[in-house]
């Protein structure tokens, strides 16, 4: 399974990576593996204002439905249309055009205090023994 | 499909009957009806004999899986046998042909039953009031935390949290949403119950009520439920009940002497009344003496020997159904309480736990069970080890179908890897429960020796795997005439 190493990872299973003033986030490979295929995603509206740890969006698969977390707080700058349109390209690539939204973080301490990929594969592997 | 749509099966002419010539006037429709108020398409109904209407019915009923046909041990939905008699009743013309506009005095039988049926529900529950309105389980919550808010709203605070833990019922959260609170989730303690001091840590003056399910969704009992109770209570928040679940507590436990202070009650799930396919359901919402004025109005008030409707209470929610209810269903869980009786009831309690827990100690050496203590009415198995040969709880469920069992709830709740949620109820036998242990154990051994024919079951029934992907991303719910002729001459 990949997890890209310029990443930041949250124990939810978001990614989040810093691009200029916003942050791009997704949901990680072990997390569209665990969702199965994925049949419905409900996106935060742009504009909305939300904290860390916050359920901003759902993700609907043949399993079940979850919540998708902020892993930061700030303001929903854009969010990604096509994946509402298309699902499966979540499942498809999860790191690319099946990201989920934009946020323009308003606290940049939070995200230093995100796992990194070190920190996250060992979270995964102390979750499966 | 073995079996094609009825107006695939149709013929052009063919008919079932044949009236026989008008003996009264007739005039056209266009003297009957103003012309914005007339079909101007043909509508294709499906034209068929009787005999083909009869024969595409009866071979969809025997593709079906039933509670009539098969053990159906669908956690958390309590598939209990439906007596018949209980649907004989329900279709006596005394019930089945009355009329909700006819004056209450022509009422009285059903108004009576309807009485005595909440009578009875108070009396299951230690509840002192209860409304029989709700369609359905999550109605009965909605309605619930209407009168939450409506409790809150008359002592003149706002209170907007409600805190549900993660060993919930699915619909909770969903019901709280809905009725305008903000979900707060309570993290399950290491055994599967309520930790008190995540309880503690919650809990604040904004916390509107706690909605927990008890048993809850591990079926597991809240053995800490008066103190936690009392902890809510001493912030002046509501202790709300999800009663799907109990089925496990009749004649054992009553929720109102526990210290809940609302709960609703699944009609189609504990009192036996069908369910699956989209109901109808009920469920009756019960509350303590100091929540009755909010109850949804009408309500049966006895006045001597007669009954009446209560149409005026200030402080009510109002109405949640159109008249009063599926009573169908209601007659039907009347007739289920008074065929069993109080001592009835609680045998019929008591087995139920009895039967899970054989169950679980049959099958807790082939798969391990999520939480290993005694369990109520279910119990959750964690199906992960199947992972290391490429399978899942999804394809377990579909293999037991092949061995003549309904497969039990999967992937939920979702606190455990890989869930399988059995609930096998009172009705069923122990030699039933035997031969499902037994096919359990050797769709494991399977597992190991031929993987694919576990991950490509069903294998004997009349489709295999689904697509439930093209299912949820491009339903097709409804059949769409080819060519529907465009004109009709009136």
């Amino acid at each position: 399974m990949q997890f890209p190493e310029e990443l930041r990872y949250t124990t939810t299973h978001e990614w989040i990576k810093l691009q200029g003033t916003e942050a791009v986030v997704g949901i990680t490979a072990h997390a569209q593996q665990e969702l199965r295929d994925i049949v419905f995603i409900e996106l935060p509206k742009v504009g909305t204002v939300v904290k860390q740890a916050a359920a901003v969006a759902v993700i609907e698969s043949v399993k079940a439905a979850f919540d998708i977390y902020a892993p930061v707080s700030g303001t929903i700058k854009r969010v990604n249309e096509a994946v509402t349109g298309s699902p499966q390209r979540v499942n498809q690539d999860c790191y690319g055009v099946g990201w989920l939204f934009a946020i323009e973080p308003s606290d940049s301490q939070e995200f230093s205090r995100l796992l990194s990929v070190e920190a996250y594969r060992q979270k995964l592997q102390a979750e499966t023994h | 499909m073995t079996e094609p749509l009825i107006f695939e099966r149709s013929v052009s002419g063919r008919r079932g009957y044949r009236l026989s010539p008008s003996d009264v006037p007739t005039c056209s429709i266009t003297q009957l009806l103003p012309q914005d108020q007339r079909r101007t398409e043909v509508l294709p109904l499906p034209e068929l004999s009787e005999l083909d209407v009869v024969r595409h019915f009866t071979r969809i009923s025997q593709l079906n899986f039933s509670v009539d046909t098969h053990c159906y041990p669908l956690g958390s939905c309590t598939m209990k046998y439906n007596p018949k008699l209980n649907d004989r009743v329900a279709a006596m013309p005394a019930f089945a042909w009355l009329h909700p506009f006819q004056p209450a005095d022509q009422l009285q039988g059903i108004l009576r039953l309807l009485y005595e049926l909440e009578q009875l529900l108070c009396a299951i529950t230690g509840m002192s009031a209860f409304t029989l309105q709700p369609a359905a389980g999550a109605q009965g919550e909605l309605t619930g935390l209407k009168i939450i808010a409506a409790y809150h709203r008359r002592k003149r605070r706002r209170r907007s949290i409600i805190l549900i833990p993660d060993s919930a019922h699915g619909t909770n959260p969903a019901s709280a949403a809905l009725a305008g609170f903000q979900v707060v989730q309570l993290k399950s303690g290491m055994d599967g119950l309520i930790d008190t001091q995540e309880l503690r840590a919650r809990l604040n003056s904004n916390v509107a009520a706690l909605m927990l399910t008890n048993p809850n969704t591990l079926g597991l009992f809240e053995r800490q439920i008066k103190s936690i109770c009392a902890l809510m209570h001493e912030r002046d928040a509501l202790v709300y009940m999800d009663g799907a679940n109990m089925n496990a507590l009749l004649g054992i436990a009553r929720p109102g002497e526990l210290g809940v202070d609302l709960l609703q009650l699944n009609l189609h799930k504990t009192f036996s009344t069908p369910h699956g396919g989209g109901g109808p359901g009920a469920g009756p919402v019960g509350v303590t003496r100091s929540l009755e004025r909010f109850l949804p109005l009408p309500r049966v008030r006895r006045v001597g020997k007669r009954w009446v409707w209560t149409e005026h209470s200030e402080a009510s929610i109002g109405r949640v159904h159109g008249f009063y209810g599926n009573i169908g269903v209601l007659i039907r869980a009347y007739i289920y309480i008074r065929t069993l009786g109080r001592e009835g009831l609680s045998r019929a309690g008591c087995h139920a736990v009895v039967n899970a827990n054989y169950l679980k100690k049959k099958l807790q050496d082939i798969f391990p069970v999520a939480f290993p203590q005694a369990c109520m009415h279910e119990f959750v198995l964690s199906l992960k080890s199947l992972k290391a040969q490429g399978l899942t709880a999804w394809d377990v469920a579909k293999r037991l179908l092949d061995y003549g069992f309904y497969a039990p709830t999967v992937y939920f709740p979702l606190i455990v890897d890989e869930a399988l949620m059995i609930e096998p109820t009172e009705t069923e036998s122990k030699e039933t429960l035997d031969e499902l242990a037994e096919a359990l154990r050797k769709i494991a051994c399977e597992a190991k020796e031929d993987p694919q024919l576990v991950s490509r079951a069903p294998h004997r029934m009349a489709v295999g795997r689904l697509d439930e992907v093209k299912a949820a991303r491009e339903p097709d719910l409804r059949w769409n005439p080819a060519s529907v002729p465009t004109a009709v001459a009136h």
